[in-house]
């Protein structure tokens, strides 16, 4: 294609993605670097008959003139970066000194709100997708497996979990497991314990939000897998089985060489997808023991203090976070790209 | 599609295959019961679809018969709809996806078509790109609407949001777009040209039709993207134009201390049904949607 034909084909869709990706970037990258402006204070003396007080009071006009002059706010370069809510450096090398030996580290640290936060986002996206990766592969060699007509059937049932907005879905799962609701119910008469509430402890509520995920994600891996089996082949599967090999081996040598490509694509999407996570939290209403990257992002921009310098910070070091997670798939595109010589 | 499985051997059900059944119900089981038990308890009244007293009330509605004379009521879905006027996230919903899909393909069609038919570097850069913003969570870039949206006046409306939701979903509907047009062999376009078409025309007259599989395909997941958005429409919107998942997250807020809790459900299965609807009418397209992306990388 000409350049020039290029140029005008791609013209809409490059400027949609410049004003509204590109430049929010740079400007959230600025953001961080500043933080707003303090209220400039003045001393004024005010003497009366009984003598002279100083009162000091917010200079309205300075601070207004002070705003309009740099709306950006002051620059601070990396202060917000390394501030208590972020990458934390003293209260870091604090607990570096203090700890005796690295997992006492690690607990300490994991008071700290960022660092709460990246601990279960990876540990959310770490047990997300394997989990997700062998449980859709399972359900795609059953389905592949039995001789039904409900095909359809499964495949429409198996779709919602995955198409349903994800807030509602964890609303409603949350509905459930509520001490009223009826899986709450069910597990308390199974553990025999009236008490037992899914969202009272820390380490329940990740279970909870990691069921969900797998829950979410399912679908998808089941779905590409299952649409992989039906290309299988068949003369090599037909010999396996004259050889003598039985399911699990004619699993482990032909179908899973096979499928490679499609799982390491899943990988990949579960690896973004489940980095983000957010929904969940909120649908959950887990924030007291479960945060992520995305909800301390949320939760800055929101209320009535919207805190977009540290808001802006935290969204950096996400973006960050992604791009290290995602260098192997860049680098991969990169080799296979079908340059013109 | 070719099902290669019915080809062995009928044999009756051994044990094994007794194992898939009960496994692959067990999972369709998991996946379809919160949702009908939620649409059946919607029906019900708060002490029913919490039940302390007894599970089985959710199911028979005790306590609703005995407030409303039947085991099923629309008070919840009159209270959400009427009372909390949540007709008006509906159609707040409706705009911005019919907007959000149509600029999203128009615009999409034509990027993804340049893409897929240029291979110099900048061909690449600008997919790399797309890739890198794709993976990016559109949160992230809310941060930076914020400050000139507020300084133009153009905060909480909904052609501002709908303009946003097509930008930061771009990149996902150019990559799956491209992939589509890969598909059509380039020989096409060649010999529209040769006849003396344009590469517009070409374009128009010859690759459009042979790709509305494609483009129904790519547009149902951009309504989905639209439709399934909490972070950046809870944040982009005022109250009073709010889609509907932001709106039932404000519900939650207010509902549990007003004691409606069952407007909540009743707004949560309505918000519902149209995916479950659109599931049943293009489960296919969605499947080879989800299918199509890994095919092809």
């Amino acid at each position: 294609m000409k350049h020039r034909t290029f140029f005008w084909f791609i013209l809409p869709t490059f400027l949609a993605m410049f004003f509204f990706i590109t430049l929010p970037i740079i400007s959230v990258f600025i953001q961080s670097l500043h933080t707003p402006h303090e209220n400039i204070l003045i001393s004024v003396e005010n003497c009366d008959p009984f003598g002279c007080k100083k009162v000091t009071s917010i200079d309205h006009e300075a601070t207004k003139e002070l705003k309009n002059e740099k709306p950006l706010g002051k620059f601070v370069g990396l202060d917000i970066y390394l501030d208590r809510g972020h990458i934390a450096l003293e209260q870091v090398k604090q607990h570096w000194n203090n700890s005796e030996n690295f997992l006492s580290f690690l607990s300490l640290i994991s008071d700290l709100p960022f660092y709460k936060a990246i601990f279960f986002t990876l540990t959310f996206t770490f047990t997300v997708t394997p989990i997700m990766l062998f449980l859709g592969l399972l359900i795609a060699l059953g389905v592949n497996a039995i001789n039904i007509k409900l095909k359809g059937l499964i495949i429409f049932f198996s779709l919602l979990p995955m198409i349903v907005t994800p807030l509602i879905g964890s609303i409603i799962l949350f509905w459930m497991i509520d001490s009223r609701g009826i899986v709450g119910n069910f597990l308390q008469i199974i553990f025999e314990d009236p008490n037992l509430s899914l969202k009272a402890s820390t380490s329940l509520t990740w279970v909870t939000l990691i069921v969900y995920g797998v829950w979410h994600a399912i679908p998808f891996s089941f779905i590409v897998f299952y649409a992989g089996l039906q290309t299988l082949p068949k003369d090599q599967m037909e010999s396996a089985q004259i050889d003598g090999a039985n399911t699990f081996q004619q699993t482990i040598h032909i179908i899973i060489p096979h499928i490679m490509p499609l799982i390491t694509f899943v990988t990949l999407m579960q690896l973004m997808d489940n980095f983000r996570v957010f929904e969940p939290i909120i649908g959950f209403n887990a924030e007291a023991h479960a945060t992520s990257l995305s909800w301390i992002i949320f939760n800055d921009l929101g209320g009535e203090t919207r805190q977009l310098s540290a808001a802006a910070t935290s969204s950096i070091l996400t973006i960050l976070g992604i791009v290290i997670l995602l260098l192997p798939v860049l680098i991969k595109t990169w080799r296979e790209f079908d340059f013109k010589k | 599609m070719m099902f290669n499985s019915n080809k062995t051997n009928k044999t009756s059900l051994n044990s094994s295959s007794i194992i898939i059944y009960i496994f692959i119900f067990l999972w369709v089981f998991l996946a379809a019961f919160p949702f009908i038990w939620t649409f059946w308890g919607s029906f019900k009244v708060e002490l029913d679809f919490f039940s302390i007293a007894n599970w089985t009330n959710a199911i028979t509605g005790e306590n609703t018969k005995q407030t409303y004379g039947s085991p099923f009521t629309f008070v919840a879905y009159h209270g959400a709809w009427v009372q909390e006027e949540f007709w008006r996230a509906f159609i707040n919903t409706s705009l911005v996806c019919f907007f959000v899909v149509l600029t999203s393909l128009t615009i999409g069609t034509l990027g993804a078509y340049a893409l897929s038919r240029s291979n110099y570097k900048y061909t690449f850069w600008l997919l790399i790109m797309a890739l890198i913003f794709r993976s990016m969570p559109p949160i992230t870039l809310v941060a930076g609407y914020l400050p000139p949206f507020f300084e133009w006046n153009l905060w909480g409306i909904l052609p501002t949001t709908i303009i946003v939701l097509v930008s930061i979903n771009q990149p996902f509907t150019l990559w799956m777009l491209h992939s589509f047009f890969q598909n059509i062999p380039k020989e096409l376009d060649e010999s529209a040209k040769v006849d003396g078409c344009s590469q517009y025309k070409a374009f128009g007259h010859v690759i459009v039709p042979v790709m509305w599989p494609g483009i129904i395909t790519t547009g149902l997941f951009s309504f989905l993207l639209a439709y399934n958005d909490f972070a950046v429409t809870a944040m982009l919107l005022s109250d009073e134009n709010r889609t509907m998942v932001p709106q039932i997250a404000a519900f939650l807020g207010t509902t549990y201390t007003e004691g409606n809790v069952m407007f909540a459900v009743a707004a949560v299965v309505s918000a519902t049904v149209p995916l479950f609807i659109l599931i049943m009418f293009f489960q296919t397209k969605i499947v080879s949607g989800l299918t199509q992306g890994a095919v092809k990388g």
